[in-house]
């Protein structure tokens, strides 16, 4: 791969060679091995980033692929290579733990269109030597699902164990259902929705024109002209944010409490705990995060209406599936509510689908997959366990 | 069956030697192996695992989430939902049978729901606590209280069994909206079966629960 000269802070630098030469395992696909996109053209050469985590055993059944959500990334069960931080479903995954390393090989890759080292907007486009930016074509969930599909054929794996996936991630399983329903033993898509809401899509507009209002942004030509949309990434992420959690659980957890003050300023510094949070989680998300694919994998979710491409008809998308499917929603999620997993629900049943379905009770907000939620863990165990039996799995 | 929160609504002490409750066994005679089942109220999905030993192929829906849990950990398809909204979204002649199992005395409105079994089944079989028993009418002859039972413990302020019927009743509501009484079995209070063709007014005298296959009057 081409090296470039960018004029870019150091934290830029790190990220931009994690997009090229990533730490963790990479798959590299050929001329010969377009991956043939939604929007009409072949995306290639291209390569995914992913990790493995447990081992592949002798019948290659015991294969578990998690997917990513929106700002996810590969690294699901190991210290995250530009926040030092760990994994972001080490409460999910690993040695003894309820997706059990020791028993599952479990796969994560990076999503095409993103920054952790799959081909995305901030890799290099080998035709111009530089960033693709915005000249990289708009990918699609089906798109991201693809890739993953020829990483598991690179890996020499026919039929998955499960595909497993929470928000965007759930979205995939939903399209990995649809696409490949004779590779997968069992589904679990968790607070998702098989169409993108159109409250969905608009705060999700809010957060791209926050990235482009920003002057450093430059047509999405920063990384050329040494530049970082940093204060528009920052907003889109704050705003965004707000929509994983609930007012339940921010009132839980701020309150109206004072930040390091006993009053008010009267000024429009960070008075509020919840202020100085969000402008945490914001500056945090654009040391990690490149803010063209923000751009990229918000419109990939936008795009996604699993029924439209089944003439309207959900129901067409799993007709005659094999798969287990157990899907859940989470009561206080509001940007994936129960009625849109109850939709999937009904669809499965439509199709005569093996599909469960359960509603947590939480006041934890969409992001509840992310965290130690006991009633999640107990129906997932459930019904993991059971379909490991049905597999013929030890 | 468990109410909402996962408690049993019916105590139902009545096991046989391999563990099976008597209704059940009674339910699942009635079953056409090979077929397709939609147990409504599934609670822990005993039932349907019953079922599926005899290669039924089954789908439970579940108010409480334990017993949600508890289904689909012996690997059963069951959705957490309310029979009184849920039914609807199910599309016509789905599944062979429609069960509900000591379930649509709980239900908000149990004629909607027996018109709904007997659209999304060809066959629904319905099993009901018999409010027309003996000791039912003793209790509240000479009690002058709502009667509570082995079978039915809960005070009249807790109970969730909020629609409750005979024997008789049921027959009724089954001729109004059209359900053709293919079966009918009593159980008297020790489990076993009324076997005598005994009048009805005689099964709902003596009947501790009544157990019905229905089927739609086309």
């Amino acid at each position: 791969m081409a090296e470039v000269e960018l004029k870019t802070s150091r934290g830029t630098t790190e990220r931009v060679r994690e997009a090229e030469n990533p730490h963790s395992l990479v798959a590299h696909f050929g001329a010969d091995k377009p991956l043939k996109l939604d929007a009409g053209v072949d995306l290639s050469p291209f390569q995914i980033a992913y990790q493995t985590y447990g081992t592949l055993n002798a019948g290659r059944t015991n294969a578990i692929l998690i997917c990513h959500a929106l700002t996810g990334d590969q690294h699901v069960n190991n210290v995250h290579p530009l926040t030092g931080k760990p994994g972001w479903w080490d409460i999910m995954i690993g040695s003894g733990k309820l997706i059990d390393t020791d028993r599952y090989f479990v796969i994560c890759s990076n999503v095409v269109g993103g920054c952790m080292g799959s081909t995305g907007p901030s890799s290099i486009d080998p035709k111009t030597g530089e960033p693709w930016g915005l000249s990289f074509p708009v990918v699609t969930i089906r798109d991201m699902v693809r890739a993953q599909a020829m990483l598991i054929d690179h890996l020499g794996i026919d039929t998955l164990f499960a595909v497993v996936g929470g928000s965007m991630g759930g979205m995939q399983v939903l399209q990995w259902a649809a696409s490949y329903p004779e590779r997968m033993f069992a589904a679990l898509p968790i607070a998702c929705a098989t169409r993108h809401s159109a409250q969905n899509i608009a705060f999700h507009e809010v957060g791209r024109q926050a990235v482009m209002a920003d002057p450093e942004w430059r047509g999405g030509r920063y990384l050329v002209e040494g530049t970082a949309p940093r204060r528009g990434l920052a907003v889109a992420r704050m705003a965004a944010h707000i929509t994983y959690l609930s007012d339940a659980a921010l009132h839980r957890k701020f309150g109206r409490k004072f930040q390091d003050r006993n009053s008010a300023t009267f000024s429009f510094d960070a008075d509020f705990e919840v202020e100085s949070y969000l402008r945490h989680q914001g500056s945090s998300f654009v040391e990690r995060f490149d803010a063209n694919s923000y751009l990229y994998l918000t419109r990939a979710m936008d795009y996604f209406d699993l029924a439209a491409d089944y003439d309207g008809v959900l129901a067409h998308a799993f007709r005659g599936t094999k798969t287990r499917f157990c899907v859940v929603s989470f009561t206080s999620d509001w940007l994936f509510p129960t009625v849109e997993s109850r939709a999937i629900v009904h669809a499965l049943n439509a199709g005569s689908a093996r599909v469960s379905f359960a509603e947590i009770t939480t006041d934890k907000g969409h992001d509840a997959f992310l965290l130690d939620e006991p009633e999640l863990f107990a129906i997932m165990r459930g019904f993991l366990g059971a379909a490991s039996a049905a597999r013929g799995l030890r | 069956m468990l109410d909402r929160t996962g408690a049993p609504i019916i105590n139902d002490a009545d096991f046989t030697q391999n563990g099976a409750r008597v209704d059940h066994l009674l339910v699942a005679e009635m079953v056409a192996p090979g077929s397709r089942v939609l147990d409504v109220g599934c609670g822990d999905g005993e039932l349907l695992r019953l079922l599926e030993t005899r290669g039924v192929d089954g789908r439970g829906i579940e108010i409480s989430r334990q017993g949600v849990n508890l289904s689909v950990a012996k690997g059963l398809a069951v959705v957490q939902g309310d029979a009184d909204t849920d039914l609807a979204d199910y599309p016509d002649n789905a599944f062979d049978y429609v069960i509900m199992s000591q379930t649509i005395q709980a239900t908000r409105h149990p004629r909607v729901v027996l018109e709904h079994m007997l659209r999304i089944g060809r066959h629904g079989i319905v099993s009901i606590p018999n409010f027309g028993h003996w000791s039912i009418r003793l209790g509240l002859l000479f009690g002058g209280r709502m009667p509570r039972t082995n079978n039915l413990p809960n005070t009249w302020y807790d109970t969730q069994n909020i629609h409750f019927c005979t024997i008789k009743d049921f027959r009724d509501l089954c001729e109004d909206v059209g359900a053709k009484m293919e079966r009918s079995v009593a159980v008297n209070y020790w489990g076993k079966r009324l076997r005598l063709p005994a009048p009805w007014w005689f099964w709902n005298l003596f009947g501790e629960q009544g157990v019905f296959l229905l089927s739609r009057r086309d």
